[in-house]
């Protein structure tokens, strides 16, 4: 009864309920930075991948095992079957799974462990060959556009060589290709690799070179991390194209080549041009050139055609009529004009013919009057005679010549 | 022997003369000029696309000597 008791001292603010306290773990477990994206080893045991595509798997070290979830997004670019029993290294974070209480580790990357060592060292060699600039843009050759000779450094067996030439004369058939058959696994293959590269640099007339091998474990593709290999590339006269490895597959040599390609047929395809789309593009250019210079030779006819169409080249006389008419008109105008001042002057000779009419000696004479002349001159005053001296007299008709009598002075 | 360019270089001139001629500022006579080039330019490249004969080798090294010989695709 005292037990009951207690109980029921307890507030009931301080009871807390399986949610909250699942809760409240949650955000502490989830929230701890130690907790998130952390590397941890181990081995795996009861490894089921569910049908959502989900793989559960339980990873153990000697002492201790935690439950692991990897999901479907994650797990379906791995490139290895986890198994049982294997050791690895996974990416990860602490996640707590309320449904059931447990607390898992959320694997966002998985790599098989044992791998270690040569990871460091590749992670040293690239770090030593960046800072010496091995890999900087500045000194990456320029991959030809048209290249006539392409050199291959690959096995001379297998699906690369294969897909390399086909996929190169896909594109452009009449490329042609060199072959340096080398070792692109094992021991002597870091070795090999640099003999071909320093051989296509010899022999010379090689416009492009692609370093290719297929894909593989670190370990398959370790000559390509090698520094002799790096080097050789780097010091390379002749551009070079790495296809080594898969897609997501990085080496030293894809760092220090001047192009990489993911794949082989993509090498093929940056290393020469599809010789239908230039045949293409040189018969566009054609048709281009054709029809503009068509166009531009129409355009100036028409222009030449619009200046012939003007008057003065259609009826080029009637420039001239037109003056021909205009000195009709000034020759009619001055003969009116010279007819106008004529009648003018006549009827002027007419006013001045009445007029010396009317002064007319005869005329006074046809009156009735006489003229008195002496020596042919008119004598106005008597004084101009004397008597005794002969003067005519004018008639109308006769004269008569007559001795002067009598002078008297009016 | 004259200096022959390349392919490149003639791919390129052609682009040109038929910019050049789109332009529509050249004088007919420079228009007419330009085409004929462009024409030969043109030919040139298709010429230098087709004519190209294609040889697979192999190379290999014996004794320092570097020896040349047809390469077989094996399917």
């Amino acid at each position: 009864m005292e037990i009951n008791l207690n109980i029921s001292n307890v507030p009931e603010s301080k009871i807390l309920s399986i949610s909250k306290l699942t809760d409240y773990i949650k955000l502490h477990l989830e929230s701890d930075k130690n907790l998130i994206n952390i590397w941890v080893r181990g081995e795996i045991s009861n490894c089921t991948l569910h049908s959502s595509g989900h793989l559960y798997f339980t990873l153990k070290d000697e002492t201790s095992q935690i439950s692991c979830a990897m999901f479907r997004s994650n797990f379906s670019s791995l490139k290895f079957e986890p198994k049982q029993g294997m050791k690895i290294l996974v990416l990860s974070s602490i996640g707590v799974y309320k449904l059931r209480g447990n607390y898992q580790l959320i694997v966002s990357e998985m790599h098989p462990d044992g791998l270690g060592i040569l990871h460091q060292k590749f992670l040293q060699l690239k770090e030593k060959l960046e800072k010496e600039g091995l890999f900087s843009q500045e000194h990456k050759k320029v991959i030809p556009k048209f290249p006539k000779t392409i050199g291959i450094i690959t096995s001379p067996t297998g699906a690369v060589i294969r897909d390399l030439i086909i996929n190169l004369t896909r594109r452009f058939p009449n490329i042609n290709i060199k072959i340096a058959p080398t070792l692109v696994q094992g021991a002597d293959a870091a070795s090999s690799i640099v003999k071909s590269v320093e051989l296509f640099n010899k022999i010379g007339g090689i416009d492009v070179i692609i370093l290719g091998r297929g894909g593989g474990s670190l370990e398959d593709l370790w000559c390509f991390n090698e520094e002799i290999v790096a080097r050789a590339i780097f010091k390379s006269k002749i551009p070079t194209i790495s296809a080594v490895g898969h897609e997501t597959d990085f080496t030293i040599a894809d760092f220090v080549a001047d192009c990489r390609a993911p794949t082989p047929s993509t090498a093929a395809e940056i290393a020469v041009p599809d010789k239908n789309a230039l045949l293409r593009e040189i018969e566009h250019l054609r048709e281009r050139l054709l029809q503009k210079t068509k166009r531009t030779v129409e355009f100036k006819k028409q222009r030449l055609m619009s200046l012939l169409d003007r008057p003065i080249f259609k009826r080029p006389l009637d420039f001239i009529n037109q003056y021909l008419q205009q000195i009709d008109d000034l020759m009619s105008n001055s003969c009116k004009a010279t007819q106008n001042f004529l009648k003018l002057k006549r009827k002027d000779l007419e006013i001045l013919t009445v007029k010396l009419n009317t002064i007319n000696p005869n005329a006074v004479l046809k009156r009735g009057y006489s003229i008195t002349l002496k020596k042919g001159r008119i004598i106005k005053n008597a004084s101009d005679v004397k008597i005794d001296e002969i003067i005519e007299i004018m008639f109308q008709k006769g004269e008569i010549k007559s001795q002067v009598k009598e002078v008297k002075n009016g | 022997m004259v200096d022959k360019k390349s392919f490149e270089e003639n791919l390129n001139e052609l682009g040109e003369s038929v910019k050049s001629i789109e332009r529509g500022e050249l004088p007919l006579k420079e228009t007419i000029e330009k085409f004929e080039e462009g024409l030969k330019l043109s030919k040139l490249c298709v010429e230098e696309l087709e004519n190209a004969k294609q040889r697979i080798e192999k190379l290999t090294q014996k004794n320092g000597k570097i020896i040349c010989e047809p390469f077989e695709v094996k399917e």
